[in-house]
């Protein structure tokens, strides 16, 4: 994918939400770190553009959530949370780029039930790459990218002073 | 039995240093000189490129017999001796019951007969049980069989008690030894203070505690008559004061022990409990002193302060673990570091290990001279090795020196003419 | 990334980044901490140990609040004295609780050194919660954290230790980690409080209590133990307090805006006055809520498997 596909991407995904939940009423994003947050940013500026509002949105690090951290040999760096709202009965739309074992999306929902009892969870991905380890499904994805579990999957972005594109590392 | 040493480089302080041969018979000294020739029934031992020394004499062990014989009994301690090159050793009183009366002297002595290695010369107590408050028994003490008299590691704090002790020893021309600590200064201390005790947040004991009895002793020493030996210094200051008081021509004779003049503090960093003793280990100014002390004569004797503890002893927390390292088996090699570095020559460090003691307590030892005892330390001084506590013939393995590479290594150790102990030839190489 | 090391018993050996870690790490803690539920399940399945050989309400209780917060099993053991008549060693009795597979075992010893003992005897993690005179370091990382959530920075920083430095655990861990990171460090307290030697290790120190504080940013009081009048460290508490005690006319000379911090717990009225406790300028209770923040944050970097 490159810029253009990328921004049509996020153009599409914004308007799918506010069709699916019939506008902006109750609603939220919460990215997940790193790069879902930047993705997040983007479809609330989107949003902005077409309802002419600015929704909710927050910052969310799953670590403490992951289900490998008593396999780790060092703890990974942790950053912050910043949810600045209650998402009690809001219905929230979590953000990432890549979908791929749901592991990190099951940490996002359990993070964010800790942090209230929202109304509905739904989820936005750029990438979805395949091979599920849990029954995790995506409401809206920028594009389906069948991969070989071998291959890794890196979404660049300007925010990280990079040029906009998703690229297939072979193995 | 005769024993002939072949070849050896024969050193008796003040009288020969060079090779020789020396003649063993009945238990004494009977020739030393040029190819002796071996009289019928001889046993031979040839120690060419080897030393040939009279045994060491150790003023300061502790033994633990009676009462803490799973730290060492006599018989092991005195393994442990002969084994260091050590055919005579001092044992301090701190024993329990303490050595304060004649019943506890002649255990100890029958026991060092029983166990058959190095002589034992007990000391007795200055006060009764060492509690520094009413004199023990002095006289009976030196009767059966002590060579001086020492509260070691109970020093005696009231200064009236400690000059009517001097003044009574004189009685019976009985050394009188401080461990010198003033323990008001040193209270709850567990190494000395200064820059490494502020940062690890140990109680300190400061130099102070000790020069300031050392200046006590002296001034005691000078006022009563006395002969005063100052066991373990471990300060600049009292190395200073000694000197001054040697100058002034009082009896005033000091010991310094092997850790003392090759370790300092830094070594405490880590809480490392091989590395509390007491006094405790000092800067490096203070070990330039001490070293400074043995080559001018200040310090006439070194001595190793053997202080067994139990193994679980030890692992306990720092300021809990019981004060000590053993030093036996160790004294010899560190005395010979100085040699290499030039701060003794091979004779004087000979002196200060058999001669200079023997003669501080006015012990029949530390001479190779004819008619002398016949004990004999004979050593390889360039033989390297790795110390290894496992190997030590003491019960207990508390030493800092563990791993240690150190030269110069006791092969043959001779008591009253008769073989107490030869190095495996296993553990030659180790 | 991560400590990259079992335990922590000293701040001698971190590095500056190492603190800078442990501090920007207990940022999200403070955030769990600010949460409705302020539980997350980071170190499920982990048992945490608090041996203390000590008496310490408040440092026990951050430690299980903040253990618990992330998810562990937490066991208090608190050795009654017949146990040490019994003659059973520190080691022993760690071994003991390292055979109920604690993960990490958090040791509060009146011996210094007991710490770094017990963790070259255990493979569990050993936190250091106080030894003897020697370290206080999640102390001393907490009261880093109430400094640098102050907006201060700690380069230039000039902090003034107030009382009785050689028996105090707190300051040492403090002069460690703040000279580290630039600090310039006072230490204040009458001769008998101050080791002959501290000036080694890269502090100033003062007698005059008045002198110390002008133009500190930061102003930390020790607790003054009391048991110790008489005992030759000082004569009276009276005059203790009239000469060391913290008043909120010598709190002026300081740099306005500085902080007073106190580790706890405080004797009114000896080394602070109540009114200086209570003010604008006191961070005492926010070192507290600090502490569970900074310790579930070292809780978490010394939770990996190892």
């Amino acid at each position: 994918m490159d810029a253009g596909d990328i921004a049509r991407a996020v153009t599409r995904i914004a308007h799918e939400i506010l069709e699916r939940n019939k506008g902006i009423k109750d609603l939220a994003l919460v990215g997940i770190r790193t790069g879902g947050v930047h993705l997040a940013h983007r479809l609330v500026r989107r949003i902005h553009d077409i309802e002419g509002t600015q929704i909710p949105i927050g910052e969310l690090d799953i670590t403490l959530y992951r289900d490998d951290l008593s396999l780790r040999k060092d703890q990974p760096i942790l950053r912050k949370t910043s949810v600045p709202f209650k998402i009690s009965d809001l219905k929230v739309v979590l953000v990432d780029d890549v979908l791929f074992t749901g592991r990190t999306i099951r940490a996002a929902m359990d993070s964010l039930i800790d942090l209230g009892r929202p109304a509905e969870i739904q989820l936005a991905v750029l990438v979805d790459r395949g091979h599920r380890q849990l029954p995790i499904k995506a409401n809206y994805i920028g594009k389906n990218i069948p991969t070989s579990r071998e291959e890794a999957i890196e979404v660049h972005l300007e925010e990280n002073g990079d040029e906009d594109r998703v690229v297939i590392l072979r193995a | 039995m005769t024993l002939l040493i072949q070849g050896g480089h024969v050193i008796d302080p003040g009288r020969v240093n060079g090779v020789a041969d020396v003649l063993i018979e009945n238990g004494t000294i009977s020739a030393v000189g040029p190819a002796l020739k071996a009289p019928a029934g001889a046993t031979v031992i040839q120690a060419r490129g080897q030393l040939v020394l009279p045994g060491f004499v150790d003023l300061h062990v502790h033994f633990r017999e009676p009462g803490f014989e799973y730290k060492e009994t006599i018989e092991s301690g005195t393994a442990a001796a002969v084994a260091g090159g050590f055919t005579t050793v001092c044992a301090m009183p701190n024993t329990n019951p303490v050595n304060d009366n004649q019943a506890v002297t002649e255990f100890m002595l029958e026991r060092a007969k029983a166990a058959g290695n190095a002589h034992l010369y007990p000391i007795g107590a200055i006060t009764k049980k060492s509690e520094g408050k009413e004199l023990a028994e002095i006289g009976d003490l030196r009767r059966a069989g002590c060579v001086a008299i020492s509260d070691d590691g109970k020093p005696v704090m009231n200064s009236l008690v400690m000059r009517r002790a001097m003044e009574y020893a004189r009685a019976f021309d009985v050394p009188v030894v401080d461990h010198c600590e003033d323990l008001h200064l040193s209270e709850g201390g567990c190494m000395n203070e200064g820059l490494v005790s502020t940062e690890l947040g140990l109680p300190g004991i400061p130099s102070a505690a000790e020069d300031v009895m050392v200046a006590r002793n002296v001034s005691l020493a000078e006022l009563t008559g006395a002969r005063l030996h100052l066991a373990h210094i471990s300060t600049a200051g009292s190395v200073r004061m000694v000197r001054e008081a040697k100058a002034r021509g009082l009896k005033v004779t000091a010991e310094a022990c092997p850790h003392h003049f090759t370790l300092t503090e830094e070594l405490t960093r880590g809480y490392n409990t091989h590395a509390k003793m007491n006094p405790p280990l000092r800067t490096m100014q203070d070990v330039q002193a001490i070293k400074e002390g043995l080559r001018d004569g200040t310090i006439d004797v070194i001595a190793t302060d053997h202080a067994p503890h139990a193994t679980q002893e030890k692992q306990q927390e720092f300021t809990e673990a019981p004060f000590g390292i053993v030093g036996l088996e160790t004294a010899l090699p560190l005395t010979l570091a100085l040699v290499d570095d030039g701060v003794l020559t091979l004779e004087a460090a000979v002196d200060k290990l058999a001669t200079a003691p023997a003669k501080a307590f006015s012990l029949n030892a530390g001479t190779l001279a004819i008619g002398a005892p016949a004990d004999v330390a004979i050593v390889d001084p360039n033989s390297e090795w790795h110390v290894d506590p496992a190997r030590f013939r003491s019960k207990s393995r508390n030493t800092p020196f563990a791993g240690w590479k150190v030269k110069g290594r006791v092969t043959t150790t001779i008591v009253s003419g008769r073989v107490v102990f030869e190095l495996d030839r296993s553990e030659r190489q180790a | 990334m991560g400590l990259k090391r079992k335990d922590l018993l000293s701040l001698t050996n971190l590095s500056a980044d190492d603190i800078t870690l442990i501090l920007e790490t207990a940022d999200s803690f403070k955030e769990v901490s600010g949460r409705e539920i302020k539980k997350v399940p980071a170190l499920r399945g982990k048992t945490v140990v608090n041996l203390f050989f000590e008496p310490s309400t408040r440092t026990r209780t951050s430690f299980e609040l903040a253990a618990k917060r992330l998810s562990a099993d937490v066991i208090n053991f608190s050795p009654s004295s017949s146990s040490v008549v019994k003659g059973e060693t520190l080691l022993d009795t760690a071994r003991n609780i390292e055979a109920m597979q604690a993960d990490i075992i958090v040791l509060r010893h009146s011996s210094a050194g007991a710490a770094e003992t017990l963790a070259r005897g255990v493979k569990s993690s050993v936190i250091n919660a106080g030894d003897g005179w020697h370290e206080h370091p999640t102390q001393a990382l907490l009261d880093l954290y109430t400094i640098r959530s102050r907006r201060m920075g700690f380069a230039g920083l000039r902090v003034a230790i107030v009382g009785d430095v050689a028996h105090s655990r707190v300051a040492r861990s403090n002069i460690f980690a703040l000279t580290k990171l630039g600090a310039e460090v006072r230490v204040v307290g009458p001769p008998t409080m101050i080791p002959l030697q501290i000036g080694q290790l890269g502090v100033q120190v003062y007698h005059n209590l008045d002198e110390a504080l002008r133009g500190a940013h930061v102003i930390m009081m020790l607790r003054l133990q009391l048991e110790r009048q008489g005992r030759a460290l000082f004569p009276t508490i009276r005059e203790y307090a009239r000469h060391y005690g913290l008043t909120g006319e010598r709190v002026k000379l300081a740099e306005p805006g500085a902080i007073v911090m106190h580790p706890g717990p405080i004797n009114r009225g000896v080394e602070i006055a109540p009114d200086v406790a209570d003010s604008l300028s006191s961070v005492i209770l926010d070192q507290v809520a600090n502490g569970v923040a900074v310790r579930m944050g070292i809780l978490y970097l010394m939770s990996g498997a190892g």
